[in-house]
C-alpha cells in the first residue's frame, strides 16, 4: 500500500489541481441540485473566459519569473478603444476627414493597442531593467489614466448586434467566447511545447544567467512574452466589452489578481521556470466553479472572498510539499 | 591552542579534507598554505562553523567546542574574516558590529548610546578614525575589514582567522591590517591567514601549514624556509600527461586575441592581454584567484562589451562579439565555471538542456531533438536513465556532460572551458580529460581555464600563467612544470 502511493505520489502531485477540481464539483453538487447542468456548466465557462484569456499570457509572463499588474487596465482601455471606434470613428474636423471602422477594424484596432501597451512593458523591463513589479505597476496606472481620457470617464454603450455576438453569441452550440478560449488555449500549448520560443521561457524563468550564455535572445523573448500578455488582455478587454454591450471606464480593476490566483492554483512557480497552461486553464476553472458553486449556496459575497484567499492559499501550500517531496 | 583533530570532509564523492590534524599556537600567527583546492577554504569553514558535518573534533584550550553555524562558532571563540566581507552595505558600523547580539535598555528598546561608546571604542584600539555612524557603504574596503575585525573583538574572539585579507585593499591599507595583526599576536590571540601571496607570509606569520589534496603535508617555522622551499611545498605530485602523441595540425592559426583590456571602474582588471589558439590545439590558461581568468573568458564570450577594448580574430577574419548569442553564431561557446549558478536549468530534463542552444526557431522536431540527445548521451557516456530525467538528479559530472553536450551541439570552432571538473569525482575527471581531447583531435580549438595545476599539465599543448591580469609566463608542453608555472603565478608585490 504505501510503495503503491510512492509510486503515484508523482502523478498525484502533478494532477492536483485536477484532483482538486472534481472534489469541489462532486462536493457542489451534492449540496445544490442546480450545479451539475449543463446550462449552469456554460455560465461557468462563460464567466471564466475572460480570465482564463488573461490568465494564459499571465503564465507565460509568470514562466519567464516576471509579472503584469496591468492586464486589467490594458483589457479596459483596449476594450474602450474598440467601442469608441465602432460607434463613433475618428473624426478629423481640421481637415473635414471622418475614419469609420468596420468591425473587424476596431478588433484589429484595440488587438493592436493592447500589443503595443504590452512591447511598452517588455522594453522599459530589458532596457532600463527596471522590475516588471514596478514597470507593469506603473503601466496599471498609465493604461488606466488613458482610459478615462478615452472615454471622458463615461461607458460607451450601445455597439450593435453583430459585436454582441462575440459576448453572447453560440456557435455549434457552444458559446462564442467559449470558443476564443479554446483557439487562444491551443495557440499558447503550442508555443509552450513546439516551438524553441517556448523553450526559451521556461529557460530565462528556469536559469537566466545559463540561458544567456547559451545563446538565447533574453530580452527579445521577454518583450515578445510581454507583448503577448498586453495582446491577450486587450482579447479580454474586446470579450468583457462585447458581453455587457458596453465599455464601462473602470473595467477590469483588480482583474491582475484573479489571473495572479489562476496561474498560481494551477500550480506555475511565481519565481518562474515550471509550470504549465493546462495548469492555468484547470486554475481559472476552479476559481469559477467556486465562485458559481458559492453563489448557488446563497453564501454571502463577502465569505466568498474569505473562501477564495483560503484555496489560494491552500493551493501553494500543497504545491509546496509536494515538490520538496519529490 | 586551537587543535583541529583528524578532520575529514567530503563533497559527494569528493574527499576535500583526509584526517588533517593542526595545532594553532596562542600569540603567533599561522600561514596557511596551499593550492587552489588543497583543503584550505574546506578546513577554515569547518573551524568557523560554515560547515556543521564534519569527522574529527576541534579543541580550545583543551575544551571540545561544538557548533552548528558561525555565530555559534564566534560566541565560543572562533571567528572568521571572508574574502567578501559579511557587512551590510546600507547600516552603520555600530549597527553592524552589533547585528544579532543588539544592547538593549530595560524597557526593550535599543541602547544607542551604549552600543556607540563600544563601538567607538573598538575602532579606537584598532586604530580606524571614524565616526561609529558612518554607512559601511562609505567605507573603504581596507576600513570594512577593520569593521570585520572590530566585531570578532566584540565577542572577544580568541581565534581570529582571516581568507585572503589583502587582496582587495591598497598597500598603504595593508600596512595598517599587518599593525593590528602584529597587535593582536601581542595580545595572545590565535590568528590563522590564508594568502597566496608568499612575502605577505613572510612579513608576517610566524608558523606555518601546507596543505596539499586535503592532507598536511608539511608544518613548521616560517623562519626556516624560503619563498622557493614553499612552493615546492604545495606542488611536487605525480601528473600524469594524457594521451602524449595525439595528432595535431600545428600551425593552422584559428583565433587570435590582441591586446585585450578590461576594465572595472578605474581598476584594470585585464592588461593588454595578446595570445593565439591554432586549430586543434589545447591552450591551458592558469591563474590563482582574481587572476582574471574567468573575466578573460567572459570577455571573449561577449559580456563585456561596454568595458573591454582589444580586438579577436577567428580564422584571420576579425569578429565583433556583443553577447554570447553573437559568440555562440561565430563558432565560439563557453562551458561556464559554476555548473548551478551560469550552467544548467536545473528543473528541465536532459534533452531540453542539452538541446537549449542549437534550436532553430519555430517549431521543435521532436524526433530530431530525442535523436540529437541520444547522440551525445551516447558519445559523452552520460550516465542517465532517459533524456527526459531532470539534470538536478545527476551526478556532477553528468551534469557537467550535458553541458559539455550542449556547447558540443552548436558545432563550435572554439570550445572555452572554465574550471571543466570543478567538483566532480577523480574517475568523471578523466572522463571529462578523454573527451576535451577527443574534440581538440577533431580539430576544435580548447581554451582551458583552469586553478588546478595537475589539470593544466594533464591537458594542455600549451599553456599561459595569468597573474593580476597580465600573462607572466608561457609554457609549452615538455617545457612546463608545477614549480616553475605556480612562480609566475604567484604575486611578486603586495
Amino acid at each position: 500500500m504505501q510503495t503503491a502511493i510512492a509510486k503515484y505520489r508523482p502523478m498525484i502531485a502533478r494532477s492536483q489541481s485536477l484532483i482538486a477540481l472534481v472534489v469541489l464539483c462532486v462536493a457542489l453538487s451534492l449540496l445544490s441540485d442546480k450545479f451539475l447542468t449543463v446550462q449552469n456548466g456554460f455560465n461557468v465557462l462563460r464567466q471564466i473566459s475572460v480570465n482564463v484569456c488573461i490568465s494564459i499570457g499571465m503564465t507565460l509572463v509568470v514562466l519567464t519569473a516576471g509579472i503584469d499588474l496591468s492586464v486589467g487596465s490594458v483589457l479596459a482601455l483596449s476594450g474602450a478603444v474598440a467601442a469608441g471606434l465602432l460607434k463613433n470613428g475618428i473624426p478629423w474636423p481640421a481637415h473635414d476627414l471622418f475614419i469609420g471602422f468596420t468591425l473587424l477594424g476596431t478588433i484589429v484596432a484595440a488587438l493592436f493597442v493592447g500589443s503595443i501597451l504590452g512591447l511598452f512593458n517588455g522594453w522599459v523591463i530589458t532596457r532600463f531593467k527596471v522590475p516588471p513589479f514596478v514597470g507593469t505597476l506603473a503601466m496599471l496606472t498609465i493604461a488606466r489614466g488613458l482610459t478615462m481620457l478615452w472615454t471622458k470617464g463615461y461607458p460607451i454603450s450601445g455597439l450593435g448586434p453583430k459585436f454582441d455576438f462575440i459576448g453572447s453569441g453560440w456557435l455549434l452550440g457552444i458559446p462564442v467566447l467559449v470558443w476564443i478560449c479554446v483557439l487562444i488555449v491551443a495557440a499558447a500549448l503550442v508555443i509552450v511545447k513546439k516551438t524553441a520560443l517556448g523553450r526559451h521561457i521556461y529557460a530565462i524563468g528556469g536559469n537566466e544567467q545559463a540561458a544567456r550564455l547559451s545563446g538565447i535572445p533574453i530580452n527579445r523573448v521577454k518583450i515578445i512574452v510581454y507583448t503577448i500578455a498586453g495582446l491577450l488582455s486587450a482579447v479580454g478587454g474586446i470579450m468583457v466589452t462585447s458581453r455587457l454591450d458596453s465599455a464601462q471606464p473602470n473595467a477590469g480593476i483588480s482583474y491582475e489578481l484573479d489571473s495572479i490566483a489562476a496561474v498560481v492554483i494551477g500550480g506555475t512557480s511565481l519565481s518562474g521556470g515550471r509550470g504549465t497552461i493546462m495548469g492555468t486553464v484547470l486554475g481559472a476553472i476552479i476559481i469559477g466553479v467556486l465562485n458559481n458553486g458559492l453563489v448557488l449556496l446563497n453564501v454571502s459575497p463577502f465569505w466568498q472572498q474569505v473562501i477564495k484567499g483560503f484555496v489560494i492559499l491552500l493551493s501553494v501550500i500543497v504545491d509546496k510539499m509536494n515538490t520538496k517531496e519529490a | 591552542m586551537l587543535v583541529a583533530q583528524n578532520i575529514g570532509k567530503r563533497f559527494g564523492g569528493v574527499i576535500a579534507l583526509n584526517d588533517v590534524t593542526i595545532q594553532l599556537s596562542p600569540a603567533r600567527v599561522t600561514a596557511i598554505i596551499g593550492e587552489n583546492g588543497a583543503g584550505k577554504s574546506t578546513l577554515m569553514k569547518i573551524l568557523s562553523g560554515v560547515y556543521a558535518e564534519f569527522e574529527g573534533r576541534i579543541l580550545l584550550n583543551g575544551r571540545e567546542l561544538t557548533f552548528s553555524n558561525p555565530k555559534e562558532a564566534q560566541e565560543k571563540g572562533i571567528s572568521i574574516i571572508h574574502q567578501e566581507l559579511n557587512l551590510i552595505a546600507d547600516l552603520s558600523i555600530t549597527e553592524n558590529i552589533f547585528l544579532g547580539r543588539e544592547l538593549s535598555t530595560r524597557w526593550g528598546i535599543l541602547d544607542k548610546k551604549a552600543m556607540r561608546i563600544r563601538t567607538a571604542a573598538l575602532l579606537q584600539r584598532l586604530q580606524l578614525n571614524v565616526d561609529p555612524a558612518t554607512l559601511i557603504r562609505d567605507l573603504r574596503v581596507g576600513q570594512q575589514q577593520v569593521v570585520e575585525i572590530a566585531k570578532a573583538l566584540l565577542v572577544d574572539s580568541q581565534v581570529i582567522i582571516m581568507d585572503e585579507p589583502t587582496s582587495a585593499i591598497s598597500e598603504a591599507e595593508v600596512d595598517i591590517l599587518f599593525g593590528i595583526i602584529q597587535q593582536l599576536r601581542t595580545e595572545g590571540k590565535i590568528i590563522a591567514y590564508i594568502s597566496h601571496k608568499l612575502d605577505e607570509l613572510f612579513r608576517i606569520a610566524d608558523d606555518y601549514v601546507v596543505l596539499r589534496d586535503g592532507c598536511i603535508t608539511e608544518t613548521g617555522k616560517m623562519q626556516d624556509v624560503d619563498a622557493d622551499g614553499i612552493v615546492r611545498k604545495m606542488v611536487g605530485r605525480d601528473v600524469t600527461r594524457l594521451d602524449q602523441d595525439r595528432p595535431r595540425t600545428a600551425g593552422t592559426e584559428l583565433l587570435a586575441v590582441n591586446s585585450l583590456r578590461l576594465y572595472s571602474g578605474n581598476r584594470h582588471i585585464l592588461k593588454d592581454i595578446s595570445f593565439s589558439l591554432d586549430r586543434g590545439e589545447i591552450l591551458g590558461i592558469f591563474g590563482l584567484m582574481g587572476a582574471g581568468r574567468t573575466e578573460l573568458l567572459e570577455c571573449i564570450l561577449g559580456l563585456h562589451t561596454g568595458s573591454s577594448t582589444g580586438n579577436i580574430l577567428l580564422e584571420g577574419k576579425p569578429v565583433r562579439i556583443r553577447s554570447p548569442r553573437e559568440a555562440i553564431r561565430s563558432g565560439l561557446v563557453l562551458v561556464p565555471e559554476d555548473r548551478k549558478k551560469d550552467g544548467m536549468i536545473a528543473g528541465l530534463d536532459i534533452k531540453t538542456n542539452i538541446s537549449l542552444s542549437s534550436l532553430p526557431a519555430g517549431l521543435i522536431n521532436r524526433n530530431k531533438e530525442i535523436a540529437l540527445a541520444r547522440h551525445y548521451m551516447g558519445s559523452l557516456r552520460i550516465k542517465a536513465a532517459s533524456h527526459a530525467q531532470p539534470v538536478k538528479n545527476l551526478s556532477g559530472g553528468n551534469q557537467q556532460k550535458v553541458i559539455l553536450a550542449r556547447c558540443l551541439a552548436t558545432n563550435p570552432k572554439v570550445l572555452m572551458l572554465d574550471e571543466p571538473t570543478r567538483g566532480i569525482d577523480v574517475n568523471a575527471k578523466n572522463e571529462i580529460y578523454k573527451l576535451i581531447l577527443e574534440a581538440a583531435a577533431r580539430g576544435l580549438g580548447i581554451l582551458a581555464v583552469s586553478s588546478e595545476l595537475p589539470e593544466i599539465l594533464a591537458i594542455s599543448d600549451r599553456i599561459l600563467v595569468l597573474c593580476e591580469g597580465r600573462i607572466t609566463g608561457k609554457f609549452t608542453r615538455g617545457a612546463a612544470n608545477e614549480d616553475d608555472i605556480l612562480k609566475t603565478a604567484i604575486p611578486k608585490t603586495i
